[in-house]
């Protein structure tokens, strides 16, 4: 059985692309059959440790190991056991469907027939029969995400790398991509994405290393990420914003910490148990106080930051990192 | 099943359902060879005749550009430069072949420069397939706009007349001599189209390139001696004259020389050249 291998593993990665300095020293391992996000926001690194670990660019300094093989004199062979779909998805537009399956199957070293069946059994796989047909550039992004995505498995790789997989694709193109990585994951692979999202992530990964300005700045379970940050966000507004100082005291009366109180009146507060919020119904309803809103919502990824980091998920923009070089 | 070549000491995690169902085992090798290299070369050159398959609009510039050119150059230098249009289409012809072979070339680099920046070539710089391979692939399928721009050519040039004087070896030396000086050349745009910032200015580039090239050789004219001194050096020295000089010769007749010779040689110069200089640039920018 696969017990806990070491499929990932960087060390110190570092790279620079003119003044800016992308990478500053980045650790990072995934155990086999597991899925790892890096999440941040852009232009904090993640899509150069992609391409990084891919072999599409190599670092400053630091190494990174796939399966054991140095990424940069062992690329070759690292690009046996990976494949790559990258934030904008990397398929000919051109060709059709079918046409780009086959062809990668073909580059895979596939037979003429093999690559036909293959690539027919993954468009119907991927929901993309209707349209193997016709040229990628009419399908909408969430069929170029599925196709990318079929592209990527059809050598059967060890290690699947994901940049942002569901940045531009509607909530029922997020769920259909989720369950596909949980599928890849059954199957053995090793996963690696990235993501802006914390749903995501806590959706999807075993591990999540929180990447910021080019360095890890949290690692862990997302149970014990959540556990630092607050696991959920408890809003509370009440119908008149002069009552906000009485809804702030009531809340932190059962939380036990004072809340931020926004101008509108909206009164947040991490919580760790979703228990507190009947209690704060209660004591509201006791006070004659009528909420106008009250959620309990995951932390935004900007909340996670603040309280990491100490400062607010900004967009340094970056935005072709990697590619720019 | 997943195997490792003795050659790689190594590690893979072991998977439940590894294998691939019909395909080869996975048997992880540390260079690619010349073999696969030309494999992998063939089907991305099965990709761009397949994009123009679908787009063949894109073969409108080879399809047109020698019935232009023929026109053009027939009409309006046929009476002044060979007495009549029928004795100029025997001159004009045979090096049309080489400055439309030249003339091809350009949208090579121009398509090549839009196409990197798309996700398509991050996915082939992550699959284990050798680096030269979409470019090597994106040369050879330009094959298809050479055999459009020749078959216009010849066909659109024996419809007003043109007539070949020489034994069908002959002709098809002609022609794969002008094929192979049009590979080497292929080269080039690469090279230019990796360079360029945009595909504009791959154009822009090439055009410079290509203009003394082809007009200041003996593709119009097979007499230079009326031109000044320092021209007729760089017509005499410049490959596109032999390349058109040996069409002439196989096509119409008249001593070869060592014109084909030279042709090749430096149809082989310009490619141990530019080869590894485009290589080194496709790197830099991956």
């Amino acid at each position: 059985m696969a017990g806990m291998t070491t499929v990932i593993e960087a060390e110190g990665l570092t790279k620079r692309f003119g003044a800016t300095q992308a990478l500053a020293g980045v650790d990072l391992h995934a155990d086999s059959g597991r899925v790892l996000a890096l999440l941040g926001p852009n232009g904090a690194g993640k899509t150069t440790i992609v391409r990084i670990l891919a072999t599409l660019l190599k670092p400053d300094a630091g190494r990174a190991r796939v399966c054991g093989y140095d990424v940069v004199a062992d690329a070759t062979v690292v690009r046996q056991l990976l494949a790559l779909t990258g934030q904008y998805a990397s398929v000919d537009e051109q060709l059709t469907g079918t046409e780009n399956l086959i062809m990668i199957c073909r580059l895979l070293g596939f037979g003429r027939p093999v690559s036909r069946a293959r690539a027919r059994e993954m468009l119907e796989r991927f929901e993309l029969t209707d349209a193997s047909a016709r040229a990628v550039r009419t399908y909408s992004g969430g069929m170029r995400r599925r196709l990318d995505l079929a592209a990527s498995l059809l050598g059967e790789p060890e290690v699947l790398f994901l940049d942002e997989p569901t940045t531009g694709l509607d909530p029922r193109g997020r769920g259909q991509m989720w369950d596909t990585v949980r599928g890849v994951v059954a199957g053995g692979a090793t996963v690696l994405l990235t993501t802006q999202y914390l749903d995501e992530a806590d959706e999807l990964a075993d591990q999540i290393a929180v990447i910021d300005h080019g360095l890890v700045v949290a690692y862990g379970t997302p149970a014990e990420l959540k556990g630092r940050t607050g696991s959920q966000t408890l809003a509370v507004r009440a119908t008149d914003a002069a009552h906000a100082p009485q809804v702030a005291a009531v809340v932190a009366g059962v939380v036990g910490v004072p809340p931020d109180v926004a101008e509108n009146g909206l009164v947040t507060v991490a919580v760790s148990d979703p228990a507190m919020v009947p209690a704060v119904v209660r004591r509201l309803d006791d006070a004659g106080i009528v909420a106008a809103e009250l959620s309990l919502r995951l932390p935004s990824l900007d909340e996670v930051f603040l309280t990491l980091t100490g400062h607010r998920a900004e967009e340094d923009g970056l935005e072709c990192e990697g590619t720019a070089a | 099943m997943t195997t490792l070549s003795d050659s790689i000491e190594g590690r893979l995690p072991a998977r439940a359902a590894a294998g691939t169902a019909g395909g080869p085992p996975r048997v992880l090798r540390r260079r690619i060879g010349v073999r696969q290299t030309l494999a992998n070369g063939l089907t991305l050159a099965w990709r761009n005749v397949t994009q123009l398959k679908h787009s063949p609009e894109k073969l409108m510039d080879v399809t047109l550009m020698p019935i232009v050119f023929l026109v053009l150059f027939l009409y309006v230098f046929g009476g002044a430069v060979a007495g009549s249009t029928h004795a100029y289409l025997e001159l004009l012809l045979p090096g049309l072949v080489g400055l439309i072979a030249m003339f091809s070339t350009v949208s090579l680099g121009t398509a090549l420069c839009e196409d990197i920046h798309r996700g398509v070539f991050d996915r082939f710089r992550s699959l284990p397939i050798a680096r030269s391979a979409p470019l090597i692939g994106a040369v050879l399928g330009d094959t298809v706009r050479f055999c459009v721009a020749m078959a216009v050519l010849t066909g659109f040039g024996s419809a007003l007349g043109f007539r070949f004087h020489t034994g069908p070896l002959s002709i098809l030396a002609a022609y794969g001599l002008a094929y192979v000086f049009y590979l080497a050349v292929c080269w080039i745009s690469v090279l230019i189209g990796l360079i360029a910032p945009s595909p504009e200015t791959v154009q822009g580039i090439s055009f410079i390139g290509v203009m003394p090239l082809t007009f200041g050789s003996s593709v119009l004219l097979s007499k230079t001696h009326t031109m000044p001194g320092w021209l007729q050096a760089w017509v005499s020295v410049n490959p596109v004259t032999h390349l058109a000089n040996s069409v002439r010769a196989l096509t119409i007749g008249g001593p070869l020389g060592s014109n084909a010779l030279i042709t090749l040689a430096w149809a082989a110069g310009i490619v141990i050249v530019v080869f590894p200089l485009a290589m080194r640039m496709y790197r830099r920018r991956a």
